[in-house]
């Protein structure tokens, strides 16, 4: 059977009806971990084999017993590397963290492991979640299923490929500018952003702290809402984590649109937007109006503003939030050093790559002396009236639709050389995180070179279940592809 | 390019974010930061006169913990991943004072 | 030659008395060996996050009230940011923008009168850790049991002008959060510690001078001692035309000397900017009322009830009720042994004495209500005379001695046998006539000096009333 290839739920079922064993189940996992790696390079890290068919044994026994009821029980999963888990290293995908084991686990990967999930790995991502294309890794990039001269998206482009390639069933990825949604496009799977609170953020190291929220990708919309469900949580960890009314994301799983009004905002099919991508997201528009939903255009406002502002903030939180990693603690120090001083600085400049120190140098730069009000309180105001646009547009419309990314995948090493330019490719998603909305992006074709297209739906704030619903009904028009080298 | 980052502002910045960059380093920096802020300053465009700023999107607030001891002795563990230790302490380089 | 007028600001840091951490369930007790009261949130793992205590925010409020304050209803939290070992983050969660309370004051009183000492600002904020020097490394090590533990900063406005002020105004604020049971306020523990500013500006200036920050100030005497080598260290640079820089320096107090702490590394910009990771403050009327209903009795209160309810003097109840812990020691003795006069005296007398002989505060004080009362008990009953029981609690108050036992194991007991006793007296005036003679020659006070032989020869333990009757039977 081909276990690699049945989505997350339909394994899980498949295991509960002992049609196939968890541990068969971590094996298949591994075993095309082995076959892809060399091309992908979707993992930082591979658990060890002993120990996961350990934990299989353990959480097979559970199933049989009935203390593991989750339909995720069973189920192998890979964990993005910013999420801390307990003995096993966890490294940002940066240097600095080239030996850092937590002495605790991430909040969300509890909660999946209360579930009875079955770790295998720890995916590859831009280094500390800063960037767009998992080139920035500390580890070597990974590269695209579809087309291993491309890049996966980022920064859960280990996540998204590992999904896309099979070398896992599901993965968790982080969210702060579209680093989920973005390379869920470029690799052809589904990734929702929840709304910031959902998902505790315990144990996430953070990148922007006010932006970063945990979320799922996997094959379908329904692993999707059955992941969301485990790792959502009120945790009285995290202060920032919402009690929220609802967390039965899987009674949306209906295949009803009618009277959904959804808005399309003009600015998300502008100038910038490649064509094809235009046409496979509009095309996806036109397939749920069919199934009743209306549509209308709009004009959503201050999209031009979000990157500036998104830019402002996110640097700032970092330069502020990777200020601990000195070479004191834990992680990476230099080798030899004059005094303290020079301990901080030889650690951080060798530890460090240099996205990460770009962002840090322009996060300190404004919060210093005298720049504070012109860009960081400018950024915030920014973001109130970002938060106010995407108010208006929720009194009229259940949902936002547009794509997720102006283009499909680039090339391989196309992207660093202009910052300004790879951050212009984070226009449809980054407001999303500003104002703390849910979003999803999920495939809806792919272009002329056969790489994926993924159309974005945008909700109100806690609404996952309208994006849920329509994401759902959408899926139902089309078959899941795969990339050619996992078609069998 | 308005934004103009001289050498001491790196040299600052440099100092605040304990980064200690090459002389290449510095110059692609000056010149990142420089155009990032050129586009940054898109901002100034908005009014946002009367705008409070926002830093938590939700208005959540008095989140707090009792004042009850729940964590115990965890020396092991904190000390697990230290670079350099010495009796049960983090060992760095000389302090001034 | 102008005369200089001294202008003084203080930054207090107190460290509350609540029994976790400010952001996580770590003790705060002190002591333990290096990094046993520590967790992932107080060490700064990656991926830990800070949740407020609740018991801060109250007591901050009540310090707040009690110092007149505005109570700041929305109030939230920054990041200040700085590199150093002790701060585990490299940032530490404090509050500039809004801080939670503002515009109090108190009044104090020195020769010079009485006056209010406006409060600026108070704000919360975590404590950083200890760091270690270790000679034989040549490096530091650092200890952060002590990172995170809550602390309020009560920021005065430059309102002080000699060091008598100072310390009025200290001593005030220490009595009032002890009171509220909001801090010990140990100045040498560190629980309590003052950063002066201080400038000086010609009398009759409506600017002010440039002003120093100083640190490291561990006794009421050190401050004093800096406040008058700070002033004076001025006023030699501007007679000498140079200026005075705005810095942060260190005292000595060995040396009685301050040195500037100045390092290039230090840029001093600390990049504020709200503290994402936590939710802002609200607190409603409902609950600052709640916080004013529970303020326990403070000084004033306590000072009119111990008048009405033990009857003792205005003077000794002004004392008693200097610091929290005599107040509390008064009443839990008055309560054994039901003599407040007695265990007045003892407070306001012995125990004050020693307290200055040792260079102690109240707060040092180590024995207890119990010991002290059965100290009374047994003056009272006749057991011991005076001069042993002042014997006694020299050694109660050296390590809480427990009084009974230490009269019996020593002997100490007061003798009551007057016939052993007469045979004494008859010896000492026997062997001093001068005194007899000049007892009889109508010196009355000559047998104060019998008395004090016949205590000598009895090893103290004689009844002073009966010797009295004695030697008058006797001469």
């Amino acid at each position: 059977m081909d276990i690699m290839g049945l989505t997350a739920v339909t394994l899980g079922r498949k295991i509960k009806e002992k049609e196939i064993t968890v541990k068969e189940a971590a094996q298949a996992a591994l075993a095309q971990i082995e076959a892809a790696e060399a091309d992908i390079n979707a993992y930082v890290t591979v658990f060890d084999k002993e120990a996961v068919f350990r934990r299989a044994d353990e959480v097979q026994k559970g199933i049989e017993d009935g203390t593991l009821t989750n339909p995720l029980a069973g189920v192998p999963v890979a964990i993005k590397d910013n999420m801390c888990t307990k003995g096993i290293r966890t490294t940002c995908s940066s240097k600095i963290l080239e030996n850092f084991e937590p002495t605790y686990t991430a909040e969300a990967v509890v909660n999946l492991e209360k579930a009875g999930a079955v770790l295998i790995g720890k995916t590859n991502m831009d280094e500390f979640a800063m960037g767009s294309t998992t080139e920035t890794s500390a580890y070597g990039e990974t590269k695209n299923p579809w087309n291993t001269g491309h890049v996966p998206g980022g920064s859960s482009g280990g996540s998204c490929a590992a999904v896309a390639a099979q070398e896992c069933s599901y993965a968790l990825g982080s969210d702060t500018g579209g680093s989920i949604r973005q390379p869920s496009s470029f690799c052809g799977v589904t990734g929702l952003k929840p709304t910031y609170g959902t998902v505790s953020r315990y144990g996430l190291i953070a990148y922007g702290s006010s932006l970063d929220q945990i979320g799922p990708v996997a094959k379908d919309v329904t692993d999707c809402a059955v992941i969301l469900e485990t790792i959502a949580s009120y945790d009285p960890k995290d202060s920032t984590s919402v009690k929220r009314d609802d967390y039965d994301f899987t009674s949306a799983l209906k295949e009803d649109v009618k009277g959904m009004k959804i808005g399309l905002p003009r600015d998300y099919f502008g100038e910038g937007l490649d064509s094809g991508v235009k046409n496979s997201v509009l095309q996806a528009a036109k397939e749920l109006e069919e199934r009743g939903a209306i549509l209308e255009e709009f004009d959503l406002g201050l999209v031009e503003y979000a990157i500036p502002a998104y830019y402002v903030i996110a640097a700032a939180e970092a330069s502020s939030n990777l200020a601990r990693f000195d070479g004191v603690k834990y992680g990476y120090r230099t080798e030899e050093s004059e005094g303290l001083h020079q301990m901080y600085k030889k650690t951080r400049s060798e530890g460090f790559g240099a996205e990460v120190k770009r962002r840090i140098m322009l996060g300190s730069f404004v919060l210093s002396s005298g720049y504070y009000d012109a860009y960081y309180l400018k950024a915030l105001r920014t973001k109130a009236l970002i938060k106010q646009e995407f108010d208006k547009a929720f009194e009229n419309y259940d949902l936002i639709l547009g794509p997720a990314a102006p283009t499909t995948a680039p090339k391989l090493g196309e992207s660093l050389s202009d910052p300004i330019k790879m951050y212009l490719g984070d226009i449809y998603t980054i407001s999303v995180n500003l104002a703390g909305l849910p979003g999803i992006s999920l495939p809806c074709g792919l272009d002329q070179n056969g790489l994926p297209i993924g159309v974005q739906l945008i909700g109100d704030c806690f609404q996952e279940k309208n994006i849920i619903r329509a994401a759902y009904a959408l899926e139902q028009t089309r078959t899941y592809v795969q990339p050619e080298m996992v078609r069998r | 390019m308005a934004n103009i980052i001289s050498d001491e502002t790196i040299e600052y910045v440099g100092i605040l974010a304990k980064l200690e960059l090459s002389g290449e380093e510095k110059e692609q920096a000056k010149k990142d930061i420089g155009s990032m802020l050129d586009y940054i300053d898109k901002l100034n465009e908005l009014d946002t006169t009367n705008i409070e700023p926002m830093s938590h999107v939700f208005p959540v607030h008095n989140v707090f913990r009792e004042d009850i001891v729940t964590n115990g002795d965890d020396r092991e563990q904190i000390l697990a991943n230290a670079p350099e230790e010495k009796n049960g302490a983090f060992m760095v380089p000389k302090t001034f004072d | 030659m102008a005369n200089y007028e001294t202008v003084i600001g203080l930054e207090v840091h107190v460290e509350l008395a609540t029994k976790t951490k400010i952001f996580c369930g770590c003790s705060t007790a002190f002591g333990g060996a290096p990094n046993t009261h520590t967790c992932p949130v107080c060490t700064g793992m990656p991926g830990s996050l800070p949740v407020l205590n609740k018991q801060v925010v109250e007591y901050a409020m009540a310090v707040g009230l009690a110092t007149n304050c505005k109570i700041t209803q929305y109030c939230r939290f920054d990041r200040k940011n700085y590199f150093y070992p002790d701060n585990p983050q490299n940032y530490q969660i404090s509050q500039l923008y809004l801080p939670i309370c503002r515009d109090g004051g108190i009044e104090i009183e020195t020769e010079s009168g009485k006056k209010v000492v406006g409060i600026h600002e108070i704000h919360m904020e975590e404590d950083a850790g200890k760091l270690i020097h270790d000679e034989w490394e040549d490096a530091s090590l650092v200890d952060f049991n002590r990172s995170g533990v809550p602390l309020i900063e009560i920021v005065s406005e430059p309102d002080m002008r000699s060091a008598d002020e100072v310390i009025a105004y200290l001593d005030k604020l220490r009595t009032i959060i002890q009171y509220l049971g909001a801090s010990d306020c140990k100045l040498q523990e560190g629980s309590m510690r003052a950063d002066v500013n201080l400038s000086v500006r010609e009398e009759g200036a409506e600017e002010f001078g440039t002003r120093t920050e100083m640190k490291n100030l561990n006794s009421f005497k050190a401050i004093a001692r800096a406040i008058e080598a700070e002033k004076n260290r001025q006023i030699d640079l501007i007679k000498s035309g140079e200026k005075v820089i705005q810095e942060t320096r260190r005292w000595d107090d060995t040396k009685e000397y301050s040195y500037a702490m100045r390092s290039k590394e230090d840029a001093q910009d600390y990049r504020y900017f709200p503290e994402p990771d936590l939710v802002p403050v609200v607190i409603s009327d409902e609950w600052l009322e709640e916080v004013k209903n529970r303020q326990p009795e403070l000084r004033t209160e306590k000072l009119e009830r111990y008048k009405k309810e033990f009857d003792i003097p205005e003077y000794d109840a002004q004392i008693i009720t200097a610091s929290k812990k005599m107040a509390d020691l008064f009443e839990a003795t008055v309560e054994i042994c039901k003599k407040p006069k007695k265990v007045s005296n003892w407070l306001m007398v012995e125990t004050m004495r020693l307290l200055k002989e040792s260079d102690m505060e109240p707060e040092d004080i180590r024995f207890t209500p119990e010991n002290l009362a059965k100290l009374i008990q047994l003056t009272e009953a006749g057991t011991i005379n005076s001069s042993v029981a002042k014997q006694v609690f020299e050694q109660m108050f050296k390590d809480n001695t427990d009084a009974q036992q230490y009269v019996e194991e020593h002997g100490l007991k007061m003798d009551n046998d007057e016939d052993g006793l007469k045979k004494i007296v008859e010896q000492v005036i026997a062997e001093n006539p001068k005194s007899v003679e000049d007892y009889h020659n109508g010196k009355e006070k000559a047998i104060g000096f019998l008395v004090g032989q016949t205590m000598k020869a009895t090893k103290g333990k004689a009844n002073p009333g009966m010797i009295n009757k004695l030697l008058k039977e006797l001469l």
